[in-house]
Formats: C-alpha cells, structure tokens, sequence
C-alpha cells in the first residue's frame, strides 16, 4: 500500500514536471556556444578557485565557451584590464567577484553598452555595474549565524574579534556589519568585540594576525574569521600554539581545508555553503540573461541545471540558500 | 657610448612595433581603435610618473615613494570631496600635498646630503601610512561624473584616453626641457659627474630640490587621475605602481647611474610594456606569465647594452693590439 504511494506520488511528480516543461516551451532555449568570461578577484584564492569551477561545469552542460582568467593580486583596479580584454573579445557574458564595489563601475558600463550580459558573484558591485548579483546567502543571514555559531561555542562570554580579508571587500564588509548588529542583542551583553584584524586573505598575513590577536588580548576567548583563507591560516596558527583548546575558531571554510583542523579539535564547527554551486548558478543565470529568458526583473525565475529552478529578487539579487554549520558530525 | 644609446632607443622604438605587430598575429581583436584606447589608459598613471622619474635618474637620484603619494594624494582628494571642498580646490589642494611631499623628499636628500634610495624608501612607507590615516578602509566614491569622465573618457572624436592626452602634453614639456634648455643639460652634467657639475658652478642641491618637488607633484596628479579612472579614492590606490614606473625607465635606456638617458626612450619603454601586457592578456595568459615577462625585459634592458659595450670594449682592444 506504501509502495504504491510512493509510485503514485512519484508518478504525479513526473506528469506535473511534464506539464511545467510544456507551459514554458514559449521561453527561448539556452543559446549554444555562448562566450563566457569568468573574473575572479585573483586567480590564486582558492575559494574563487572552486567558484570558477563550478562556473566551468555549468558552462559544459550547456555547451558554452568559457574561461577563467584574472589577476594575481586582489587590488580593485587589478581587474579592469581584464574586463577591457573581454570587452575586446567580444564575449557574451562576464561573470565576476568584483574587487571593489565602485572601481569597476565605468569598465562595467563600457561591457553593458557592447551588448555584454554581467553578473556578479560572492562580492558585488554596485547594482548598476551588473545586471544580476549571485549571493550564496542572505548576508544578514550569514553575519547572524557566525557570531550565533560563536555565541553558544564559547558559552556567550569574553573577548572575541574579527579576522577578516582586505578592509575593501564588499562581502566580508556587509557580514562583519551584522555581526556587529547581532552582537547588540542582550544575550550577547558579555561577549565584547575587541578588534577586526585583516589578513588580507593572504595566508601568511592571516597567520601573523591571528597570532597577533592571541598575544594582543589575553582575555581572547573566540575569533571570527568569515573567509576561507584566514580561518586556514588562523587555525593553523592555532593548532601550535598554548591557546589551542582555550580560543574557539570559527568562520567561514571549506570542509577539504578545515577537515585536519576539526579532527584534532583546533576548530570545533565552521560555516560555509558550497562554493562550486555558486559559480554554477551564476553561469546558469548568465546563460539565461544572454539567452533573453529573463531580463533581471525581481519575480523573474529561470531554470539552473541541478539546482532546480531559481528566482529574482530584489535589486536582481539570486540566492543560494542558508549557510550550513560542519563539525565533527559531518567533516570528520 | 652616444651611439649604443641612440641605438637602444631605436631598438625600443621597433620592439613597439613588433609587439603591435605581433599583437595583432595573436588575435584580431588586438589592433582595434577600442582596445588600443582601453590598452593605453591602462597605464595613464605609470607614464605620467616615468616623465620626472627619468629627470630624477639622469641626475643620479630616485624617487621610491611616487605610488605612496599617489595613493595619499587620492585619500586626501576623496577625503576632500567628501567634506564637500568644491573639486577645483580638492584638487589644488591635492596637488599641494604632492608637492610638499616631494619638498619633504627633496629636503632630506639635499640638506641632510642623505641618499635619495634610503630616504624614499622611508617615505613610501610614510606617505603610504598617512593615506591610511586619512582614509583608513573607506572608500570615496561618489565623485560628480563630470570629473569621473576626465578620467575614463576619450578625447572628444578620438580614442584617445584623456589622461593619455594629458600625458602627450607633459611628455612634450618634459622633452623640451630635458633637452633644450640649460636646465635640462645641467642634469646630465650634474648626473654624469656631480663633483664637476659643482666647481662648473652648477646648483646642484636646488636642481635637485626642484626635481623632487616636481616628482611629487606628477604623483598628485597621477593620484587625481587614477582616482577619476576609477572613480575610486582609496588609501591602497596604487601600491606597488613604483615598480612598474622605474622598470619603464630603466628599459628605456636611461642609466641607472645617472648621466645618460632621453623622454623618448622612457616613453617607448611604457609603451612596449603596456602593449606586451596587452597583448598577452588578450590571448589570456595568466598574469603571473605577465609579471616574469615585465621582470626578464628588465633584466634583458641592463644586461644587453652592458655586453655590447663589452664586446665593442674588446673589439677596441683587439683592434689596438692587432
């Protein structure tokens, strides 16, 4: 009887996406061979690393012609020469992480007025350098949750601070101001912000930070770091030093880098979402944009391979979803 | 030796030429009005500074600290504009600073008779500090586009970028007073052998002076126009540009030991490397691939002219014998 819900249910899936796919025979398909250029904020940071490449998958299922090229540096202006080569390439789309959120905005406008669709992801521009922002959460959602995370590892006492990357990046910016925000809450009263350090997100930067903080506040009972090279770096940093044990590590990290660091409990629980989804949403939404299925109008949805069908919304802002918490459990 | 150097400034000149050429085997995008507009502006800032960094090297000095002045001087402009100090004077102001920075410079070298390597060196992380303390991590960015299009725009009719028009008419100032004045000859006396310059009754402390202030003020302006291009003020704006700026002049044939060197050879030398750049970033190599090919063309323009004077030297010497 079980069994034959199962296959009824499975069944009325089947003719309902039948249907779906019938009611939207009027969108155009996803052009063939579209050229894609995807721009990280520098070619060595492995985060942006697994973006482009879940970009890169994304761009083979729909048979498009993409590429990753970028700096080796993080500065703001280091990405307009590429932009101007992608312009000069004539390529359909340009998908980045923006360096800068205003810097590049002249480039950008050069690239919309030749026709090119641009969409930005992990770290935005303002609204009008691109025409759709791929988040990989709510970035209230994100800031929240770290300093939540944090709160309840260090029992919502002592001195804790902030481990960030470049004091320029528009992300970890936009987090580290609801952190703040979180942290006015009253169940946080005894929990006090001391410093936001910035790495950089260099790793030997990051490390001498995050010793730095250590030997700056003896009363340091927890450090955020919402990036994945400085939690590396700092948890490295940790797993020597006397205060492992006694100072909490969290923040944002990839489970391949942070897996060594759970198993020796330097790192108790850290956040992330998955990297690669990001850049493949963004080449799907881009696809879609250069295909004229949608136009970056909130309420607009378009369809992004395994990841379902996605939605507008405001300020052509597309989500992710929630950042998910790795510990023990399931990093181990 | 007049002739070897005459000879690299060709050899430069042609090098352009090849990599224009070149370029435009690697794709046909390359040699298009648009990209060599964009191509050009690229490097508005690194030109503007190589024009009083030649003068400064002729007469044996450097000056370490011009992209920590550009980078104050684009806090100071942004903190400025944000104090709602009307653009002309943020500007004025903004080149001021430049200026007494480059005084400051020139001060600690000619009065204090310390050497301009040192001293610069302190100042760049100096000036770069003052940046920070002026604009910490914020950013300034809303400045009025009728600025911002100075910095970005192309000459009316033209492709070319503004900042690069701007720089034509002070690499044709620059020219014209390293090379038909008696100042500009003052420089190579006093670079080729400082003591003689001296007792030939040359001033040499202010020549100096003059240069270091005049190296500080193209930084101010660098650091306004970088600021425009990007429509960006911010204290980082620029670090490391220095690099770039003395790599262009030394492959441009100017000596290092001062006493020998031209405009035009510097100015081909920023050429050839913004159009290698170029180039190999539209056929998408990497950028450190970039990087070791700026470096390996620095080295290659200290070592070549080094062995054919040593090979003449030996052939002299051979003849003399023989």
């Amino acid at each position: 009887m079980k069994h034959r819900a199962l296959m009824f249910s499975a069944l009325s899936v089947t003719l309902g996406l039948g249907a779906l796919a019938l009611a939207q025979t009027q969108t155009p398909a996803l052009k063939k061979g579209l050229k894609i250029t995807l721009l990280p904020k520098n070619v060595n940071n492995p985060y942006n690393v697994i973006q482009t490449g879940g970009g890169l998958a994304a761009a083979k299922e729909i048979a498009a012609d993409a590429k990753v090229v970028g700096p080796s540096d993080a500065g703001a202006s280091s990405q307009v020469s590429y932009i101007n080569t992608a312009i000069a390439q004539r390529q359909d789309v340009l998908v980045l992480a923006a360096n800068d959120a205003n810097a590049l905005l002249p480039y950008l406008n050069r690239a919309k007025q030749q026709g090119m669709k641009i969409v930005t992801m992990d770290s935005d521009t303002a609204p009008a350098g691109r025409t759709l922002f791929i988040n990989q959460a709510n970035s209230e959602g994100i800031g929240r949750a770290q300093v939540q995370l944090l709160g309840k590892l260090i029992n919502y006492k002592g001195d804790i601070a902030i481990l960030s990357a470049t004091p320029n990046a528009t992300n970890q910016n936009t987090w580290i101001r609801y952190m703040q925000e979180e942290l006015k809450k009253p169940q946080y009263k005894d929990m006090k912000l001391v410093k936001i350090a910035y790495g950089n997100d260099d790793d030997q930067k990051s490390f001498t930070e995050m010793q730095g903080l250590i030997q700056a506040y003896p009363n340091l009972r927890g450090v955020i770091s919402p990036t994945t090279v400085g939690i590396s770096a700092g948890a490295r940093y940790l797993s020597t030093s006397p205060s492992k044990g006694k100072v909490v590590l969290t923040g944002l990290g990839t489970p391949n880098q942070m897996r060594a660091f759970v198993k020796d409990g330097t790192v108790q629980a850290f956040q992330l979402w998955n990297p690669a989804d990001v850049g493949y949403l963004a080449v799907y939404a881009a696809a879609a944009l250069a295909s004229n299925q949608i136009t970056g109008k909130e309420g607009e949805s378009f369809a992004a391979g395994k990841l379902g069908r996605r939605t507008v919304g405001k300020q052509g802002e597309v989500i992710l979803g929630p950042p998910f918490t790795f510990d023990k459990s399931n990093c181990g | 030796m007049r002739r070897l150097r005459l000879g690299w400034e060709a050899t430069i000149l042609g090098l352009v030429v090849v990599a224009l050429l070149v370029g435009a085997l690697l794709s046909p995008d390359f040699l298009t009005a648009s990209n060599l507009s964009f191509l050009t502006a690229n490097f508005s800032e690194i030109a503007l500074m190589v024009l009083t960094m030649t003068l400064l090297i002729i007469v044996a000095e450097i000056d370490l600290s011009v992209a920590s002045i550009l980078g104050m001087c684009s806090a100071l402009l942004g903190v400025l504009w944000a104090a709602r100090v009307p653009m002309p004077l943020a500007i004025l102001l903004t080149l001021g600073a430049g200026g007494l920075a480059g005084l400051f410079n020139g001060l600690l070298v000619t009065r204090l008779g310390l050497p301009s390597l040192a001293v610069t060196i302190g100042t760049l992380a100096l000036y770069r500090g003052l940046a920070y303390a002026l604009l910490g991590d914020r950013a300034v960015a809303d400045f009025p586009p009728a600025y911002t299009n100075l910095g970005f725009g192309t000459v009316p009719g033209t492709m070319i970028p503004i900042p690069i028009a701007l720089f034509a008419v002070l690499a044709v100032i620059t020219a014209l007073v390293l090379h038909a004045t008696a100042f500009g000859r003052s420089l190579y006396a006093i670079g080729a052998n400082e003591v003689a310059a001296r007792f030939a009754g040359l001033r040499v402390e202010r020549v100096k002076l003059i240069l270091f202030v005049g190296s500080g003020l193209m930084a101010a302006l660098a650091g306004v126009v970088y600021t425009f291009r990007f429509s960006s003020a911010r204290a980082d704006n620029g670090v490391g540009l220095e690099l770039g700026v003395i790599a262009a002049v030394l492959l441009g044939g100017v000596s290092i030991f001062g006493g020998r060197g031209s405009v035009v050879g510097a100015v081909a030398a920023v050429f050839l490397i913004g159009i290698i750049n170029g180039a190999l970033t539209i056929v998408d190599v990497p950028g450190e691939i970039l990087t070791i090919v700026t470096g390996l063309l620095l080295i290659g323009s200290v070592l070549v002219p080094n062995l054919l004077a040593r090979v003449r030297a030996r052939r002299r010497g051979r003849e003399a014998v023989g």
